[in-house]
């Protein structure tokens, strides 16, 4: 398989078939959780402003009193990241062309120097990020393979994209492929690994703020 | 398998929902509960980060319901769940965790961890891995009527000195009173000036008020321990209790576990709402507060400072009635940093106290608490909770520091004026 042939699978029945598996994966995971279904407070609720399900997925966007000092790293990095992360995947313009030619749908983008600066600070962070979890006992006790390897799912698809646009280490058509496979190697793990979060943010933030909602305490 | 093993198996398979799938596929092992969890802050040891300690509990959900997780197991990928693990993770799931809840309030996925452990609790307890403390406790309740074993004659004998002493009576079994007030053993035996108190506050608001015969203790090991058939034996006591007696009101005592066993758990434990509502006194106390049946006179003037009971304030929803009660008979109330909401446990919440071996443990996290104690250099700490105030008095006396822990009910009493007594005629 020549360079070429390559791009054209990873384009083609490539992308496809991690399309596919994403698709079914994040069905069977969100069926598989969402059915185990709860069983309903019988307890008088106490019913406080600001105390709900609603309330809590937004407010857990925020550290908790106290929380940003203790472990700046995580909130600052995490930050950074998942935006810079959300920038370089919806408002690149050679993104949203692929996004178009598989939706049907288009926006505007951003300038590609300014997306190539977010991809830098990104790299940047997602290494001290790394470096954290290296260093930190907590999150270094608490690693499994599974940490290592979601890491790097993300971070590949980010480091090749941006090699790729600089015609950096491979030739572009090579490059490009590798960044088209590693993001379809993202995609295929996502629905099985902790990167599923991205999912069940919402439901687990939703229950904690209504099971605790109902006590009135707005978590 | 043993047969205790499958046991706890079965029940945690049954305890598991939505909401725990939902938390253990969020978690992205940041490890920012451990920040909020005083064992972790207090020992600086990895293992007791709050998602830490429901391992076992994670892996058998993945083998049992999840898609992936079957078909690693049926192929022999995955580490099934033994005795010796859960063993293992007793002192995880029980001395090192008192249910306070912090790390629930910081997760950043928003997994309700706590929740979480009070479900871990029930497969711990059902495969026989509960600690024999609070196991005996349990025991006493179901057996003799209270975790330390008081018995109706020792409340009876308590009803009659404070009658005595306040000159008011303590009723008892008393029909269509408007208010069933519990106690806790700790309140019988180490804190009896709770119970005049409550008859000061109910004398000067005009309420009828009546203690139980068949139910008098809140306090409910049952849940601690983690065992739903033993929690809902004590708690329908008290449900009869307020059924038989028709009263509008169950009060529960200071002491934050009997507030979450009776006014959250109660209903879902009995599998019923109830025709009655449940509140803690401090909140019964905020309510007289506001409608003005509370006169208090004259005012504290050392530096006083409020420790909130988890289960009161982050775990119950009450925050703001302490500090109006406060207000109300100090002069120099200072809030510790963290207070209210975010306020640090005592340490031996949940069972926790129970605990004879966890002790050491207990010790080394109420650094917290003497951290929190330090910044503001109080010369008196009142609570609403009789277990914090015993295990806050053992730390205080670990650490030698002299700085009495008072109730914040009897407080209140104490400024409220003596009722004149009607002399019997001819004396």
């Amino acid at each position: 398989m020549n360079e070429l042939q390559f791009l054209t699978w990873v384009r083609g029945p490539g992308l496809n078939l991690a399309i596919s598996i994403f698709l079914l994966g994040v069905f069977v995971r969100l069926f598989e959780i969402y059915s185990l279904g709860r069983k309903k407070d019988l307890s008088e609720p106490r019913n406080v402003g600001g105390a709900s399900g609603m309330n809590t997925v937004f407010r857990r966007s925020l550290p908790a009193e106290g929380m940003l000092k203790k472990s700046p790293i995580s909130y600052i990095g995490g930050y950074i990241f998942h935006i810079g992360l959300a920038i370089i995947v919806f408002l690149f313009v050679p993104h949203i062309k692929f996004f178009q030619g598989l939706l049907g749908i288009s926006w505007p983008g951003l300038p590609s120097q300014l997306v190539e600066f977010v991809t830098i600070v990104t790299i940047v962070t997602m290494l001290v990020i790394l470096l954290d979890r290296i260093t930190n006992p907590v999150k270094r006790y608490l690693s499994t393979f599974q940490d290592w390897f979601t890491w790097a799912l993300t971070f590949l698809p980010v480091l090749t994209g941006w090699l790729a646009v600089r015609h950096l280490l491979l030739p572009y058509t090579t490059m490009l492929a590798v960044h088209i496979l590693m993001v379809e190697l993202l995609l295929v793990f996502l629905p099985f690994t902790k990167l599923f979060h991205a999912f069940t943010v919402f439901g687990s933030r939703w229950f904690n703020g209504t099971v605790n909602g109902h006590k009135g305490v707005a978590v | 398998m043993s047969a205790s093993l499958e046991k706890g198996v079965r029940v945690l398979k049954e305890v598991i929902d939505a909401p725990i799938a939902s938390y253990f596929s969020s978690c992205v092992h940041c490890g920012l509960c451990a920040e909020a969890c005083l064992f972790y802050t207090e020992t600086g040891d990895p293992k007791y980060t709050p998602i830490h300690k429901l391992e076992p509990m994670r892996r058998l959900y993945e083998q049992e319901y999840t898609v992936l997780g079957r078909l690693k197991k049926l192929i022999g990928l995955s580490k099934a769940v033994t005795d010796a693990e859960l063993g293992e993770w007793r002192e995880l799931v029980y001395n090192s965790c008192t249910l306070c809840g912090r790390c629930s309030v910081v997760c950043p996925v928003g997994n309700d961890i706590v929740y979480m452990v009070r479900k871990f609790r029930e497969g711990m307890s059902a495969s026989g891995n509960a600690p024999e403390g609070i196991k005996g406790a349990a025991n006493r309740t179901i057996t003799i009527g209270s975790p330390m074993g008081v018995k109706l004659p020792a409340v009876k004998a308590q009803m009659r000195h404070v009658e005595a002493d306040y000159g008011l009576p303590i009723p008892m079994d008393v029909e269509g009173a408007e208010y069933l007030v519990m106690l806790s053993s700790m309140e019988i035996m180490n804190f009896p000036e709770y119970l005049g108190a409550i008859a000061k506050i109910m004398n000067q608001a005009g309420k009828s008020w009546t203690l139980c015969s068949t139910a008098f203790e809140a306090t409910n090991a049952g849940m601690q321990i983690g065992n739903s058939d033993l929690a809902r034996v004590i708690v329908s006591r008290i449900v009869e209790a307020a059924e038989k007696l028709k009263v509008k009101t169950v009060i529960s005592p200071e002491c934050g576990h009997a507030y979450t066993a009776l006014r959250w758990e109660g209903a879902n434990l009995m599998g019923r709402s109830f025709g009655f509502k449940v509140r803690h006194i401090i909140e019964v106390l905020g309510e007289f507060q506001e409608q003005g049946l509370l006169k208090t006179e004259g005012f504290e003037t050392d530096r006083l400072t409020f420790h909130d009971p988890c289960q009161l304030a982050r775990r119950g929803g009450v925050i703001k009635q302490q500090r109006g009660l406060m207000n109300m008979v100090a002069k120099n109330f200072v809030e510790m940093p963290d207070a209210g909401y975010m306020n640090w446990c005592c340490g031996g919440g949940g069972g926790a106290s129970a605990i004879e071996e966890g002790e050491e443990l207990r010790m080394e996290a109420f650094k917290k608490k003497k951290s929190q104690f330090d910044a503001v250099k109080p010369d008196r700490v009142v609570t609403a909770c009789a277990n914090c105030r015993i295990v806050m008095e053992e730390g205080l006396e670990h650490y030698k520091m002299n700085l009495p822990v008072v109730g914040l009910t009897e407080m209140i009493a104490d400024h409220i004026p003596n009722p004149v007594v009607a002399k019997p005629e001819g004396s």
